[in-house]
C-alpha cells in the first residue's frame, strides 16, 4: 500500500500517452510513466517517489514488440524480462536479464522499466551499450531515434514527457560471442555486487559494467586497455582498472577496494573467455 | 483521487471492489475481499509470501496494484481446490510454521502448469523467488518433483 494517492491511466496508444502527460503536467500532477510499475511500489512505499498521476504504458502495442525485422532486432520497452528470456532472441541480453531480481519479479519487471529505473543497477542496459543499439522514444515533437551511447549518460536522458518505446539492435551483435556474469557478495541470491557484460565484435572486446559506480557504463578507455595486444593479460587488466570512471561504490554490499578486487578477476575471466573466441 | 469501483476476476468469480489506485493487489485481496491466504511479508517483492497467480503465471501481489489486475484472471490459494501440489505439501511435510506455504504453493502450481517437465535448473530458478525462514527447501523440492513425476 502506498502512502499517497494518484490517478491511474492506461493509454492504448502513443499519442494518448503523450496527450495525457501534457494534460496532467499542466494540472500540476507530476505525472509519472510506468510499465511494470514495481519501482513505483517499492520506492513509493518508503516515500522515495511521489506522483499524483500514473501513466501505465504496458498496453501500448508498439511497446510490446519482440521480433527480428530484417537485419535488426526490435524490442519493445514493455516486454517483460521473463518474455525476453523465454524468447531468447538476444542471448547476451537474456542471460544478463535473468540475473535481475528473481523469477517471479521478472514476470512483472519490463525492459524499459529496468533501464529507466532509479535503482542504480539497471543491468538490462548493458547489452545495448555494447551493441551500439538505437533507442526509439516519443515526445510531443514526434518520434526520435538516437544511438544509446549518446542518450544514455549514466541514465537515459529523456526530456519531460518523453518516453522510451523500443530499442533496435543490429542482428550481428545478437550472434556475437559474449560473456556475462553477476558477482554477488553472498551465494547466488544476495544483492548484486558487480555485473559485467562483454562481447567480441570485429575482433575487439567490449565491456560494460553495473554495480561498480553509481551508474551502469561502457568505457572506451577500459576497452582500449583490454584490447592492447602488446601487453600481457595482467597488464591489460591493470591499465583497464586505472581507466575506470569515478566514484567506485563503497556501501554495505562491498567496499570500493573489494569491488576493484572482484572486478580485476572478472576482467581476467572476460579475457580468458573472449580473447580467443 | 476518490476511490473507484473496479471488477476483479478472482478464483473464477467477478468481484466488485472499491479501491484507491494506490492500493496493492495484496492489500485489496486481504483487506477488502477477505482472501487472507496471500501473506504479507516484506511488502517489497523480496520474500514471495504474497504470491498469487495472474493469467497462469506467479505474481507477487505486493508488487502489483489492484487496478493493474483488471481484465486478468487472478487465482489465489483459496482458488486451488485439492490440487495435487497442495496434497503433496501435506504428504511430504513440506512446511513447518506454514507462513510461506501459500506463496510457495502458488509458485509451484504455476511452474507445474507452465513447465510440467522442468529440470532442476528451472525448478531452482523459479523457486528462488520464495523464502522459507524454517528452511524447508529440501522437502519443498521433493514435493514439487513428486507431483511432476505423477504427471
Amino acid at each position: 500500500m502506498l502512502p499517497f494517492d494518484f490517478d491511474y491511466y492506461k493509454p492504448a496508444s502513443l499519442q494518448e500517452a503523450l496527450d495525457l502527460y501534457q494534460y496532467l503536467n499542466q494540472q500540476g500532477k507530476k505525472p509519472m510513466f510506468i510499465s511494470g510499475g514495481t519501482e513505483l511500489i517499492t520506492l513509493g512505499r518508503i516515500n522515495l517517489i511521489y506522483t499524483e498521476a500514473v501513466i501505465d504504458l504496458k498496453e501500448i502495442a508498439e511497446s510490446q514488440v519482440m521480433q527480428f525485422s530484417g537485419e535488426h532486432l526490435v524490442l519493445g520497452s514493455s516486454v517483460t524480462l521473463t518474455k525476453l528470456d523465454e524468447g531468447n532472441l538476444f542471448p547476451l541480453l537474456s542471460k544478463t536479464a535473468r540475473e535481475i531480481a528473481d523469477h517471479t519479479a521478472r514476470i512483472k519487471i519490463t525492459l524499459g522499466g529496468n533501464i529507466c529505473a532509479q535503482i542504480f543497477y539497471r543491468e538490462a542496459v548493458l547489452p545495448f551499450l555494447l551493441s551500439d543499439s538505437q533507442v526509439v522514444t516519443v515526445r510531443p515533437e514526434g518520434t526520435k531515434v538516437v544511438p544509446i551511447n549518446e542518450i544514455f549518460q549514466e541514465q537515459l536522458r529523456l526530456s519531460p514527457g518523453e518516453f522510451l518505446v523500443q530499442i533496435v539492435t543490429e542482428k550481428r551483435f545478437t550472434e556475437a560471442p559474449f560473456f556475462t556474469f553477476k558477482r554477488r557478495q553472498q551465494w547466488d541470491t544476495g544483492y548484486p555486487l558487480i555485473t559485467i557484460a562483454a562481447l567480441k565484435i570485429d575482433n575487439e572486446i567490449r565491456v560494460a559494467l553495473s554495480g561498480l559506480c553509481p551508474f551502469p557504463f561502457r568505457s572506451q578507455q577500459v576497452e582500449a586497455a583490454l584490447n592492447n595486444k602488446g601487453m600481457s593479460e595482467a597488464e591489460r587488466v591493470e591499465h583497464a582498472l586505472a581507466s575506470l570512471p569515478r566514484p567506485i561504490l563503497e556501501d554495505v554490499e562491498g567496499s570500493a577496494n573489494y569491488r576493484l578486487f572482484v572486478l580485476r578477476n572478472l576482467l581476467l575471466d572476460v579475457l580468458e573467455s573472449l580473447d580467443k573466441a | 483521487m476518490k476511490p473507484q469501483t473496479i471488477v476483479l476476476h478472482i478464483n473464477d468469480e467477478d468481484q466488485n471492489v472499491t479501491v484507491r489506485a494506490a492500493d496493492t493487489l495484496l492489500f485489496t485481496l486481504r483487506g477488502k475481499l477477505g482472501l487472507t491466504g496471500a501473506k504479507p511479508g516484506c511488502l517489497n517483492g523480496d520474500c514471495g509470501a504474497c504470491t498469487v497467480n495472474i493469467d497462469g503465471w506467479p505474481m507477487k501481489s505486493c508488487l502489483m496494484l489492484a487496478v493493474e489486475a483488471v481484465g486478468k484472471k487472478v487465482t489465489t490459494i483459496e482458488g486451488l481446490k485439492e490440487s495435487p501440489i497442495q496434497r503433496a505439501f501435506v504428504e511430504n511435510f513440506a512446511f513447518q510454521c506454514g507462513y510461506c506455504t501459500p506463496g510457495f504453493i502458488m509458485n509451484c502450481h504455476s511452474l507445474i502448469e507452465q513447465h510440467p517437465h522442468a529440470d532442476d535448473k528451472t525448478i531452482k530458478e523459479w523457486l528462488e523467488s520464495n523464502i522459507c525462514r524454517c528452511t524447508g527447501y529440501t522437502e519443498i523440492e521433493r514435493t514439487i518433483k513428486s507431483v511432476m513425476k505423477e504427471k
